[in-house]
């Protein structure tokens, strides 16, 4: 706090917000956060996924609107309607989600919205003229009359940043902007960010990245479920603090004790398999029956493909995976459920659920071929409402109507419909996909119980997680994913921070 | 007075509030068979009669087996806009193998009434087979597939005939088929009954079934817990066309002729059925019963013009009018549907 004063007295308080909350239903997304942001400052936003980051910089663009509190520009209290309104008082964000149209040029989408006018027609010649004028200011080597989808990423991501220079930019807010660029890429970002912030214009940003944060933070601001932990200085902060402040003490109380037996025999086997889109390159490993397996790393890594390759929903171009000694490589993803090989995706939403659709129907869906949902031939109606009935209750189902639609349960409910399916048959092996994304802590700790529930009862389990404490307090041993490639296998007294830290991060220090 | 006020105003905000729940829970088909009852029966003295309700119900068998087909293909996401084609086709090509088994084999009435049947119900649902194949395997959208199937159908029920009808069919077809009854109850109305019995069993009773509202509420996630989604795309197709095939036959024994320009307005009638009857067109949503009653709707707004001499040319702007309606209050229902969650 003292801190935060003295470097008052130095800038300007540029943006603030007091007692913002955010409801939504059955979840409090932001409760009465602080927090402030100085002219020429960069401030990293910093907390586990579904800590309130998002929301809290979607409100600050005026994408979403605060159930409570105040936003203060310049100590003047404004609301913003919309992403323009609030582009119009300075505010740009450029969100991990593009918003930009793939088939029309840099220059349209630059404009967009607000097109240069001549007597009611649109000025083409003053749109290429200001476009050319934004990019040539900002360095970047991209011609206005190239179409969005002829770039790369990185480039798509630069046009999203030149969009904020439109109009005069005060605040920029930058949410994992590295995520998808080149160490050239994020260095000319870098010396941007500088340039920016020497003209007094203030930057949130978003990154799990340490060395990213020692290079360009000033200050740093830990979120935890929703709430403002502390802000810290960035250069002089350590890892350990960071960390301990991000997860807290909740990390005791909320993983349960992994008490497993001895692992039992192999239950899947991968050999040297490689993806063929080349998400994934030359990976070995396996899972044995009553371990709980990790797979860490960023996003894009790999991990998750792997999994989903070997489920059989991406293609493998080479190598072999073997479930239960027998040669599954290639097997569609029926016949490995009615193996005993479940997958359950990352994205419940997009991937995992008919939203509209009931909690009964959705839990029953994978299991629609065996006792006690039907006989084979005719589904058994009784038989699927008190078998879903009882997980509904197991899984502490809030409320317990397995008749409504899944679209009107809370997201951490939802989830427990999609976890759900992994009892409604035996399973040998089941595939965990951020199992506990977007999920509020009760039902997080729920959901590791459950997960080291089954280990317990000899189904082997794969763990993808992008959430570091779930990997080291959850996992007895886990591989760590860098770029499509195993970079390191970790387990027992090894399984620590810096062990699994230090492969996320080791070549990309360098 | 005031006392009175305070105790109306409540209850009509609840008896409002007892509305949309109806409205939410059924949709806006049993308002609009209430309203056009009421509207049709205050315009004809004929309109509310046994006989004329009957009628209705022969009248709008055709169009309620073809929504039956239809109803598969929005519920996993998709339409078909076929299926007035595969009316028509399998009408021309029924007829002519009848009438050309009927010629070879003069004695064997039933043999040529089987073969034509199998043979227009067949060729019917080969449009469904490449609509089909087309969907699920190379993933073209349903749009553009029955659209250019549209054309392929009609164009071969024009070439096989060169646009006139076709005659020649066994009297006995026409007789039991168009214009048979048993029981005072029509013979196709039975033959509709049959079909929408064994769809209702396929779709509620076995895992199939359940896997076309799989496909539609979420693909990836059906794909994800075992479901063969390409397998059930091509089957929702092909019978679709199946019951459209039907149909056209139907259509044939009551006009005693194949006819290459029959169903042309099944495509629009049959998704207004559908859509009328609350079956949502991004697909995973949807009843069989009410679908049936959406057809009888249709018949029995296009019966109650008939009586009230409303202008067919005007008929057509009607039945336009209403499936922008319905799709309207579903939309308003979606948005009731997330205020009244909490």
């Amino acid at each position: 706090m003292r801190q935060s004063e003295d470097q008052a007295t130095k800038a300007d308080l540029l943006l603030a917000t007091h007692g913002m909350s955010k409801q939504y239903p059955g979840v409090l997304a932001l409760d009465n956060v602080d927090f402030d942001l100085m002219t020429g400052e960069v401030h990293v936003l910093f907390g586990e996924n579904g800590a309130g980051k998002s929301t809290l910089i979607s409100i600050l663009a005026g994408a979403n609107h605060p159930s409570a509190g105040q936003i203060l520009l310049r100590g003047k209290p404004v609301t913003f309607s919309s992403v323009h309104e609030a582009r119009a008082h300075g505010i740009s964000a450029v969100f991990q989600e593009f918003s930009l149209i793939p088939q029309m040029t840099v220059e349209e989408n630059l404009f967009l919205g607000a097109e240069p006018r001549r007597g009611g027609f649109v000025d083409k010649a003053a749109i290429r003229r200001e476009a050319r004028k934004i990019l040539d200011e900002l360095g970047f080597n991209l011609q206005p009359h190239q179409r969005i989808d002829h770039l790369t990423r990185a480039e798509q991501q630069m046009v999203e940043i030149a969009k904020a220079f439109r109009s005069d930019l005060s605040v920029l807010i930058l949410d994992e902007p590295t995520a998808s660029l080149t160490n050239h890429e994020t260095d000319h970002l870098f010396e941007l960010i500088g340039e920016l912030t020497a003209r007094g214009v203030g930057i949130i940003y978003i990154t799990h990245r340490m060395a990213e944060i020692r290079r360009i933070g000033d200050r740093i601001t830990v979120l935890r479920d929703g709430r403002y932990i502390d802000t810290v200085d960035a250069q002089t902060a350590s890892e350990d603090d960071l960390v301990g402040l991000m997860t807290g003490r909740v990390v005791g109380g909320i993983f349960p004790d992994l008490d497993l037996p001895d692992p039992g025999e192999t239950v899947l086997d991968v050999d040297n398999v490689s993806v063929a889109d080349g998400s994934v390159t030359d990976a070995t490993l396996h899972v044995k029956r009553g371990e709980i397996i990790g797979m860490a790393g960023l996003v894009g890594s790999g991990k998750s493909e792997l999994m989903q390759a070997c489920f059989g929903t991406l293609p493998i171009s080479s190598g072999a995976v073997r479930f239960k000694n027998a040669d599954v490589t290639g097997h569609k993803p029926r016949r490995n459920i009615r193996a005993g090989f479940l997958y359950l995706p990352a994205d419940r939403r997009s991937e995992g659920l008919m939203m509209m659709r009931s909690i009964r129907e959705n839990v029953a869906l994978a299991s629609l071929d065996i006792a006690p949902f039907s006989n084979g031939v005719f589904l058994n109606a009784g038989g699927e409402r008190q078998a879903v009935t009882a997980l509904a209750e197991r899984l502490n189902l809030s409320p317990p109507r397995i008749e409504r639609a899944v679209d009107h349960f809370s997201g951490g409910n939802q989830q427990k419909a999609m976890l759900a399916r992994a009892l409604t048959r035996h399973y040998d092996l089941i595939v965990f996909d951020e199992p506990t994304v977007g999920v509020d802590v009760g039902t997080r700790a729920s959901i590791y119980r459950f997960i080291v529930e089954l280990a317990r009862a000899g189904t082997a389990i794969v763990l993808i997680s992008s959430d570091l404490p779930e990997i080291l307090h959850l996992t007895t041993r886990a591989y760590v994913f860098y770029r499509g490639r195993i970079q390191a296998e970790v387990a027992g007294e090894q399984l620590t921070e810096q062990n699994v830290l230090s492969h996320f991060f080791e070549r990309e220090a360098a | 007075m005031t006392a009175d006020k305070t105790t109306t105003a409540p209850a009509a905000a609840a008896s409002g509030d007892f509305v949309k729940r109806i409205f939410v829970r059924v949709g806006i088909l049993p308002f609009l068979l209430l309203i056009a009852l009421i509207v049709f029966t205050l315009m004809s003295d004929n309109f509310l009669t046994a006989r004329n309700l009957m009628n209705v119900l022969r009248q709008s068998v055709y169009l309620m087996i073809v929504s039956l087909g239809q109803m598969l293909a929005l519920l996993t996401g998709g339409f078909d806009l076929s299926v007035g084609t595969v009316v028509a086709l399998s009408s021309v090509v029924g007829a002519m193998a009848m009438a050309a088994t009927a010629v070879a084999m003069p004695d064997m009435v039933w043999l040529a009434i089987t073969v034509g049947c199998l043979a227009g119900i067949a060729a019917g649902s080969m449009i469904g087979v490449v609509n089909g194949a087309g969907v699920a395997f190379f993933g073209v959208s349903p749009f553009m597939m029955s659209l250019g199937m549209t054309s392929v159908g009609f164009g071969v029920a024009l070439f096989l005939t060169g646009g006139v009808p076709v005659y020649g069919m066994p009297v006995a077809f026409g007789d039991i088929f168009g214009f048979g009854s048993m029981f005072g109850v029509p013979v196709p109305v039975y033959v509709a009954a049959l079909l929408a019995i064994g769809l209702y069993i396929f779709l509620y009773w076995t895992p199939q079934g359940r896997y076309f509202y799989a496909v539609g509420g979420n693909v990836k996630a059906a794909s994800l817990s075992g479901v063969n989604t390409t397998g059930t795309l091509f089957i929702t197709y092909v019978l679709c066309s199946f019951f459209a095939a039907v149909s056209g036959m139907l259509l044939t024994a009551r006009l005693d002729t194949g006819e290459a320009n029959i169903g042309a307005s099944m495509p629009l009638e049959s998704i207004a059925a559908c859509v009328i009857a609350g079956v949502s067109l991004r697909g995973g949503v949807g009843r069989l019963e009410n679908v049936v009653l959406g057809a009888l709707f249709i018949g029995l707004v296009q019966n109650g013009m008939n009586l009230a001499r409303i202008e067919s040319y005007l008929q057509t702007v009607v039945l336009g009018a209403l499936l922008i309606l319905a799709v309207i209050a579903d939309q308003i229902r979606l948005r009731y549907v997330a205020s009244l969650k909490d």
